[in-house]
């Protein structure tokens, strides 16, 4: 592949990607990630290529292991394009079926379909669960429409366009302001303005400055950021390649912690291939603009996702916190300017890039925009990831999208926020989702989310 | 102990900033541990003292001072496998193996560790046997899953 030097050509190579496509070919899209390994989907995948290979269909069908599209509780997840024909709870035995039922000859398997457990009834498509409908899915709506190891994937989907417009269209001030105008908080709880992060680091008196993603995801019960690094890799690089465009860096790092293997295997591979694309490494589509990014890998210490000490871990010593007189922002990772945020919020960045902070804060409550993914887990009935605008109650996601507390018990708290978070009691259950209401009641947005019942 | 085996690791992070707790990293998966001498070798060669290497040695969970069993067994007690029972696997996975949380056993089949989230909350509790998951698991699959190993 030789390098991309214009904005145009990246376009240019979108077009020949997405023609060379057949909409209409099948492909059979199958959740690869962390949690659906934990329940054997590995087998499912052998099963469906020897399925395939038996039946003589190699070229006629694609078949994708996709990233964690967040309905970790009905795993493992396959999903039929260009239907979108969802089947829940899938097992080896299964694939034989699925292969000339629903690939060669269009028909549904109704025994793997999800069943409303209000209703009863069978729901054929992944739009109409309930679980997916109620939510709002920019983000990890992604996840299952690529395969994380491939870059085309991404760029057929749009990737990397929103680099190509802040590098050939934007100045550096112009990205900053941006970010800054659709108020994007930090996803990591505390909820500090990306944009003014950005600009303190920007203005530090240095000329190295660095940008690093946090992937230590150490709030028990989260999984969010695990999801998007294995499940999309690529689109935490777009976010991070931008903000160092904005804030004047030429190198990253991305720190992942040692329980997340295949988000390190899958970020490695992403920063390769867009290098070998000119995305990464020298003059990147030929704007001048030099970025590189190196993974660190953590080695299983809980304190080292705090800022200060997850920037003492990557100079390779012992990550434990150190007293911040001045902001990392200011002097962080060898005394130099580093700007901290975790994935979610480098996530959210190529959106706003492409679409504009109007369409940004056009979601969401007054002080909180965009979206939030949460990992809903604990007695609730759909564990998962869930995705939703910012103020959506707490009701909502517990009963709409979480299908209510297993069992039929009654819901008696939610744990938000983790271990610096706290408990909200069901009498407060109507409480939106928004950094500033949620401090109200003492806990936290954090991300992980358990219903105790 | 191959010396030039770590010596080999040692050079792909030659001058390299920063480097030294990936270059652990690195010798902890090939080996499985990290005996003395590769310490000794890497405190020589990085010209830092041995205890600073040490001190990071003896700080990360990832990192094992001791020779560690065949397959490591991490049961994750993380609060969302904790609520839905992570203790009850821990105690039967203890009882079947006849060993505690971080100890190895004498056959050196197996050691057995705690981690806390893996990130699989959805599916809690969950173990993770070398690089294999096993989720929703009940106390009696523990046993199941472990004498699948060999």
């Amino acid at each position: 592949m030789p390098k991309l030097d214009s904005a145009a050509e990246l376009e240019q190579l979108r077009r020949e990607i997405v023609s060379q496509r057949d909409p209409n070919k099948p492909c059979i899209a199958i959740c690869a990630g962390t949690g659906c390994r934990a329940l054997g989907c590995d087998k499912v995948i052998t099963a469906i290529k020897e399925e395939v290979r038996k039946r003589d269909l190699a070229g006629k069908v694609d078949i994708r292991e996709t990233g964690c599209p967040g309905f970790c509780e009905k795993g493992t997840v396959v999903v039929i394009y260009p239907e979108g024909i969802c089947y829940l709870q899938v097992i080896p035995e299964d694939i034989a079926d699925i292969v000339s039922q629903t690939v060669v000859e269009k028909k549904v398997v109704d025994r793997l379909l999800y069943v409303d457990p209000t209703t009863n009834e069978k729901l054929t498509y992944e739009k109409d669960i309930p679980f997916y409908k109620n939510q709002m899915r920019f983000l990890i709506g992604n996840n299952s429409k690529l395969d994380p190891k491939s870059i085309t994937d991404y760029v057929a989907l749009g990737g990397y366009s929103a680099l190509a417009k802040a590098l050939s269209q934007m100045t550096p001030e112009l990205v900053l302001m941006e970010v800054e105008r659709a108020n994007l908080r930090g996803r990591g709880g505390a909820g500090f303005a990306a944009g003014r992060k950005w600009k303190t680091t920007r203005d530090a008196p240095d000329e190295t400055k660095y940008v690093v993603v946090n992937c230590d995801e150490g709030d028990p019960g989260a999984f969010m950021d695990r999801a998007l690094m294995e499940g999309n890799p690529h689109g935490v690089l777009e976010g991070l390649a931008i903000g160092a465009y904005a804030i004047g860096c030429r190198e990253g790092y991305i720190y992942v912690r040692a329980e997340y293997p295949l988000a390190v295997e899958n970020v490695g591979i992403a920063i390769r291939q867009a290098k070998e694309y000119g995305l990464l490494g020298e003059n990147i589509l030929g704007s001048g603009f030099d970025f590189t990014v190196k993974v660190h890998r953590g080695a299983g210490a809980f304190v080292s996702g705090e800022s200060s000490a997850l920037m003492t871990a990557i100079e390779g010593r012992v990550g434990e916190p150190r007293p911040k007189y001045t902001r990392t922002a200011v002097r962080g990772i060898w005394d130099r300017p580093s700007n901290l945020n975790n994935v979610e919020t480098w996530a959210n960045v190529p959106l706003i890039i492409n679409n504009g902070a109007n369409w940004f804060t056009s979601i969401g409550t007054e002080g909180s925009k965009g979206t939030k993914i949460f990992s809903l887990v604990g007695k609730v009935n759909n564990t998962g990831l869930v995705e939703v605008p910012m103020g959506t109650t707490l009701r909502d996601i517990v009963y709409k999208i979480g299908g209510g507390i297993a069992g039929g018990k009654r819901l008696k708290a939610v744990q938000t926020g983790g271990p610096s978070g706290g408990c909200i009691p069901d009498q407060l259950l109507d409480s939106p989702v928004d950094y500033d209401e949620l401090a109200k009641l003492g806990s936290i947005m954090g991300s992980g989310w358990a219903p105790a019942a | 102990m191959n010396l030039e085996r770590i010596d080999e690791i040692i050079d792909r992070y030659e001058g390299e900033e920063g480097a030294l707790l990936q270059l652990l990293l690195d010798i902890q998966s090939e080996l499985n541990w990290l005996p003395r001498e590769a310490i000794e070798q890497i405190s020589k060669r990085f010209q830092v003292p041995v205890s600073q290497v040490y001190r990071i040695a003896s700080f990360y969970k990832a990192m094992s001072l001791a020779p560690r069993g065949k397959h490591t067994v991490n049961v994750c007690l993380g609060t969302a496998c904790h609520v839905r029972g992570g203790q009850r696997i821990m105690d039967k996975a203890e009882d079947s193996l006849e060993i505690r949380a971080g100890e190895t056993t004498k056959d050196m089949k197996f050691t057995l560790g705690r981690v806390n989230c893996l990130g699989c909350c959805a599916l809690g509790p969950v173990i993770v046997v070398d690089d294999a998951y096993y989720g929703k698991l009940t106390p009696a699959k523990v046993e199941e899953v472990l004498e699948s190993y060999t």
